[in-house]
């Protein structure tokens, strides 16, 4: 089961929301997927991300991937930590491992994303 | 493992299997405007007749001149060992391994190959290869796009023409390519305008990504490169400089004054002249850019059983896993081209490059000095290295004439730089190693002569 306080996309990125600002990352099961990640290609912070729109890359040893906004909005920060340790993406990706906050433009976007449930049927059904 | 082509039975079978009639039914998704139409082909000839016809033409080739011709491809002494090592049946295989691991041999080519690059350009990362010095160019200007998150670069005008063409061609799809203009008269006559750069890179409603400049530019000059990289850096944008490899053996390489990224035509590394290639890309860059650098990059690692073993690297970027969003996709190895440039190098050595490129400079110093004397003096005053413009009247028809006489007097700028009227008289000249006393004399007799005999045809 993966964490029942955020809200997923069916590109496996998750999203958690408090207040305007909302902090984006990658399941657990798209880390696994990928493979060990040797390099995240993030915005730089200012930057106003589309919802559904690619907004950066993620490179593991074997794949490079792009990475989808779950919802519009500016970037106000970056994960400092995975220049120097992109595994953490691997290893703890609901928390070290997240990738940008955004402040969000429209909170009705949320209406859009999958719940827990709905995201854990998803990966379910492959 | 022998090949042998499919049979018309195999095609068969496959049609049969892919439910086709026919193996024009696998490109119906192209539009009839978009396919090349059908090859109107003369019949075949006997192979004497063929073989005949083939030497008349070879016959035509001028192999009786003596050249002063560079522009971008230059002569140069290759020791026999370089191309009789082509020869060897273990260099015929895949240029780009596919399983790569399996092909350690052609691994560790390649990464030699990096290796001595890098250490001539001085720049942490090389990657193998591309198609020509312009193809090289233009992807270090689109990798200064993506690096940047901008779309506008700008190419100074003494980039080689054909460099800038393929630039634009790239640059079509949506990106903004300007051009710097060369300063017009004075000390540093035909050198970039580092005044007009300045004010371009100003333009803050116009971000730059790039700027690109050649060292030495095409007019053989030699640019203030430190200085463009400051400017450069300072507005943000990355510096590329487009280099001439034997050259870097005595000038300053592209690592010690600041670029990001370094591109250039490898065919000076004892790779034969031909009439359009092929040749060999040169690209390079600085770690930083290493997710953008485009072609295979070759690592060195250790094995399970802790063995020195060579893997490609960063691979994930590259056209057969990403696709459409590959770093590019007009990029290729010339492996042997490299293995050639490799070759050369190992076996004329760090100190046998210097004394190649500071022998080209003392030819071209006689050049310079005879040619003056014969009436034809340089049309710019900055420093060269071994390529230089001379200025002569009626350059075009001298050209003609003194080809006549068994001399290539380098390039008709007129022809080559045609929207540039101050070098209407041009006649861009070179000199490298193999270009001898005698050469330079026959050349400069002839040019005197010619010049004789136009200034008494105007007394009269």
């Amino acid at each position: 089961m993966v964490p029942s306080d955020l809200r997923y996309t069916n590109d496996h990125e998750w999203v958690r929301l408090e207040g305007d600002t909302a902090t984006i990352g990658i399941t657990q099961f798209a880390a696994d997927q990928l493979g060990d990640i040797v390099f995240v290609e993030l915005p730089d912070v200012g930057r106003s991300l589309d919802q559904f729109a690619a907004f950066g890359v993620v490179e593991s040893v074997k794949a490079v991937s792009d990475l989808f906004a779950p919802l519009s909005g500016d970037v106000t920060a970056t994960n400092p930590g995975l220049a120097a340790s992109p595994e953490s993406v691997n290893s703890d990706p609901y928390g070290e491992g997240w990738l940008v906050r955004i402040r969000i433009a429209d909170a009705d976007q949320l209406g859009e994303l999958l719940d827990a449930t709905a995201y854990d049927d998803l990966v379910a059904a492959g | 493992m022998p090949y042998g082509p499919h049979t018309a039975s195999d095609r068969e079978r496959m049609l049969a299997t892919l439910g086709l009639s026919s193996i024009d039914e696998l490109f119906d998704d192209i539009p009839e405007a978009l396919r090349a139409s059908v090859l109107d082909l003369p019949p075949p000839e006997p192979e004497l007749e063929l073989a005949a016809r083939l030497r008349a033409l070879a016959a035509r080739n001028r192999l009786d001149l003596a050249s002063f011709l560079g522009a971008g491809v230059y002569r140069h002494w290759s020791p026999p060992g370089v191309d009789q090592l082509l020869l060897r049946s273990e260099w015929y295989t895949a240029y780009t391994p596919y399983q790569p691991e399996v092909s350690q041999g052609t691994l560790q080519s390649i990464y030699e190959y990096e290796s001595m690059l890098a250490e001539l350009v001085d720049l942490d990362v090389v990657s193998a290869s591309h198609y020509d010095g312009a193809s090289a160019t233009a992807e270090a200007a689109l990798m200064t796009c993506r690096a940047t998150r901008r779309d506008r670069v700008l190419v100074s005008r003494g980039v080689h023409p054909h460099y800038r063409q393929t630039l634009a061609t790239y640059f079509a799809g949506g990106l903004v390519l300007d051009e710097i203009p060369l300063i017009a008269d004075g000390d540093a006559a035909g050198t970039t305008d580092l005044v007009a750069l300045e004010r371009m890179l100003a333009e803050l409603d116009r971000p730059v990504a790039g700027v690109v400049v050649a060292q030495p530019d095409f007019l053989g000059l030699l640019e203030p490169m430190p200085r463009i990289a400051e400017l450069a850096h300072a507005a943000g944008a990355l510096f590329v400089a487009v280099v001439e490899p034997v050259g870097l053996a005595v000038l300053a390489p592209p690592g010690a004054y600041g670029a990001d990224i370094a591109a250039g035509e490898g065919q000076p590394l004892g790779i034969a002249l031909g009439y359009g290639g092929p040749y060999l890309g040169i690209l390079a860059s600085t770690d930083a850019l290493v997710r953008q650098i485009p072609g295979r990059l070759v690592g060195m690692t250790k094995d399970l059983d802790g063995q020195q073993a060579f893997v490609m690297t960063m691979r994930a970027r590259e056209q057969d896993i990403r696709r459409d969003k590959a770093a590019s996709n007009i990029c290729t190895n010339q492996a042997l081209l490299a293995l050639a440039a490799s070759i050369y190098l190992v076996t004329i050595g760090p100190h046998g490059l210097r004394d190649v490129a500071a022998l080209g400079a003392s030819r071209a110093a006689e050049l310079e000095l005879a040619l003056a004397a014969a009436g034809a003096p340089r049309m710019h005053p900055g420093p060269y290295l071994n390529e230089f413009v001379v200025r002569v009247p009626a350059a075009p028809a001298v050209h003609r004439r003194l080809l006549a006489r068994g001399v290539l007097a380098g390039l008709v700028l007129a022809e080559a730089e045609q929207d540039d009227p101050s070098l209407a008289e041009g006649l861009l000249v070179c000199a490298t190693e193999v270009t001898t006393h005698d050469e330079i004399t026959r050349f400069a007799g002839a040019l005197a002569d010619e010049l004789a005999v136009a200034a008494s045809g105007a007394a009269r």
